[in-house]
């Protein structure tokens, strides 16, 4: 700030553009602080499709229903079945003639998603209350409500983002277009 | 247009530029505007308005004085117009910029469209970190007081939710207005520090293709952004028309990608990961994914399309018989600049050359605006644009025949105000 001001005043005495100050105070500060992966493990909640990033911990559909119905279930009703079309968690047919209901089950690519989302945003009134083994137990309830898991199928970093979504095939990426 | 409406413009002297009453721009430079209205005042020469002209009771009092911060006038009657409120969706929820009440290109920032996925966190700038890591060389925390020490840089641009305009898809909304169908637009000055400069300090490893951005939301909502638009021309938008970001916009730092759709314009911007692959986060699969048809959905659908909207007359506003107005609105492309807007006064069977009265900076709004004569008869008045890579603002039965009905999503379509015998302006599909 001091030099700033300085070549300012000296600007001023002599007339020259403060465009081309700038233009010669081109090089950019570097203030970032070093730090390791290792000091994100509870400020990061990304969990990769590739399983990588899934944190410790597991569950399985009958653990998860009880949370489910304590947690989750007067948005989302005891059955996925939601109380408005933006809370509905099961259901849908991507064929179906008329406009498809698009769900977890019918419309989701990726199971991992379903991790990651409640993880990182649910429950809507209380987002990030549940531990991470509680979040093992209602993603998979959500995906054995959809017919993806059985009841007692252990979820984990492992078999979680392995799950295969119905509709993994329906998607085409648009991102090179840009 | 009736014969004896055409003779009616050719007595006023007035040059056409298509039909059904829509005027030569010289007449937007020559004619006098009207005091209060829209419409423009066609009073002769000499002839006597009868207006009594005495000094205001305001000019004899002195006011207030000075004010820490600035409030608009409580005669300019101007408000975000809110979606939903929803008591099981805490904070989330949509409003809407009031196009119908707005001049210029550059929205207010209290008057910014908002979207927000679980509501506006408090952020103390002192507590708030933005860290960099995954493949980088050396994974960073910055600070807010830090990284106001940057070079900046300061860019004019619009910001469109993609779902704008997305009920026009359906059809129905009669009562639309500007506001309520188009309002998930607005522009301003964003300034702030170019990501690559970030990311260059914290050394993007050769293998990296994508980056993970995560705002301090309480929903921590995440996009996958391409590398290659975050060294390109990705913001950390720190300022806002030269004031700190506004909280609802991010405060204290957003990520502000020029031309794209907003929900990528992370908020509260709190996390990069840069990754080899897209994350697959909620928002660019279970939504912002667009269903065509065939029942396949695009992902990662990014630019936002060249668009336009009269913005007055416009859904809920009336005009009168024989008046003279300036059909007014906004256009804008998320591929570059607009070249140019063509209005239309009956359903797009003749067009006429509107004046583009701003700047046309690139991925930014511009203003046009076009004399019109309404003679009394039913009238339907479009907009359409054409951006600098010669892309043509398509009508609404091309995007549904191109995209079909399910799809709620980048809607560019032409939009139709209808205006009837009465003079009353309602949306409407022809
Ligand atoms: C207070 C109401 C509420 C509670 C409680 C709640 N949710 Fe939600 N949930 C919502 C809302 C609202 C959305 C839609 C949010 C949006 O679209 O931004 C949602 C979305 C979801 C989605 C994504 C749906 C989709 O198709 O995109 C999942 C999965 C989910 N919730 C799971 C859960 C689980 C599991 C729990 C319990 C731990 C839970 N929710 C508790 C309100 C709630």
């Amino acid at each position: 700030m001091f030099t700033f001001r300085r070549l300012l005043k000296t600007c001023a005495l002599f007339g020259c553009s403060v465009t081309v100050l700038v233009s010669t105070a081109q090089e950019q500060v570097k203030l970032g602080q070093a730090i390791t992966e290792a000091s994100l493990a509870e400020f990061d909640l990304i969990a990769e499709p590739s399983g990588i990033s899934f944190p410790a911990g597991s569950g399985t559909a009958r653990q998860g229903k009880i949370i489910f119905e304590n947690r989750c279930s007067v948005c989302h009703g005891s059955n996925g079945e939601g109380n408005s079309a933006a809370t509905v968690l099961v259901g849908g047919d991507m064929k179906s003639l008329d406009s498809p209901l698009r769900t977890v089950g019918s419309y989701w690519p990726y199971s991992s998603t379903v991790f990651d989302f409640i993880r990182r945003a649910m429950p809507a009134n209380a987002p990030k209350s549940l531990t991470d083994e509680e979040t093992y137990q209602v993603a998979a309830y959500v995906l054995y409500l959809n017919g993806l898991v059985a009841e007692d199928e252990i979820m984990d970093a492992k078999t979680l983002p392995q799950v295969r979504m119905p509709n993994a095939e329906g998607f085409i990426d648009q991102s090179h277009i840009q | 247009m009736t014969k004896s409406s055409k003779d009616q413009n050719k007595r006023l002297n007035l040059d056409m530029a298509a039909a059904n009453g829509l005027l030569s721009r010289r007449h937007l430079l020559n004619a006098a505007l009207g005091g209060a209205g829209l419409a423009m005042s066609q009073s002769l020469l000499g002839q006597e308005a009868g207006v009594k002209l005495e000094i205001p009771a305001w000019s004899k009092t002195p006011g207030p004085g000075t004010s820490p911060y600035g409030k608009t006038s409580a005669h300019a009657k101007l408000e975000r117009q809110s979606g939903f409120d929803n008591p099981f969706y805490p904070g989330g929820g949509a409003s809407r910029s009031p196009l119908q009440h707005l001049q210029g290109t550059i929205t207010p920032n209290s008057l910014h469209f908002e979207r927000h996925h679980a509501g506006v966190p408090a952020i103390d700038p002192d507590g708030h970190k933005l860290v960099i890591h995954g493949l980088v060389r050396q994974p960073l925390v910055f600070n807010y007081e830090d990284l106001l020490k940057y070079q900046m840089v300061s860019k004019i641009h619009f910001l469109e939710c993609s779902g704008n305009s997305g009920a026009l898809l359906y059809g129905g909304n009669p009562d639309g207005t500007a506001q309520s169908l188009h309002g998930l637009v607005s522009c301003a000055e964003w300034t702030g520090i170019p990501l690559s400069a970030l990311l260059g300090e914290a050394g993007v490893l050769p293998e990296a293709r994508w980056i993970a951005a995560v705002g301090a939301d309480a929903a921590s909502m995440g996009r996958s952004i391409p590398l290659d638009k975050a060294m390109d021309d990705s913001l950390l938008a720190l300022f806002q028309n030269g004031e700190p970001v506004r909280p609802e916009q991010g405060y204290p730092m957003r990520l502000f990608n020029p031309g794209w759709e907003g929900n990528t314009s992370v908020k509260w911007l709190t996390q990069i990961k840069v990754t080899r692959n897209p994350l697959q986060f909620r928002d660019e699969t279970s939504k912002y994914t667009d269903t065509m048809p065939d029942r396949k959905s695009l992902q990662f659908t990014f630019p936002m399309e060249v668009k336009s909207v009269i913005t007055s007359p416009s859904g809920q506003m009336s005009v009168t018989q024989g008046s003279i107005y300036r059909v007014t609105g906004i256009a804008w492309s998320g591929a570059g600049s607009i070249r140019r807007v063509e209005v239309s006064a009956d359903g797009g069977q003749t067009w006429g050359d509107a004046l583009v009265e701003s700047q046309q900076l690139d991925r930014a709004l511009v203003r046009f605006s076009i004399p019109w004569r309404w003679d009394g008869s039913p009238a339907v008045l479009q907009s359409r644009a054409t951006d600098s890579a010669g892309n043509v603002q398509p009508t609404r039965n091309s995007v549904i025949a191109a995209k079909g009905t399910i799809n709620r999503y980048h809607n560019p379509c032409i939009q139709s105000w209808g205006v009837n015998t009465a003079g009353e302006v309602t949306n409407v599909y022809v």
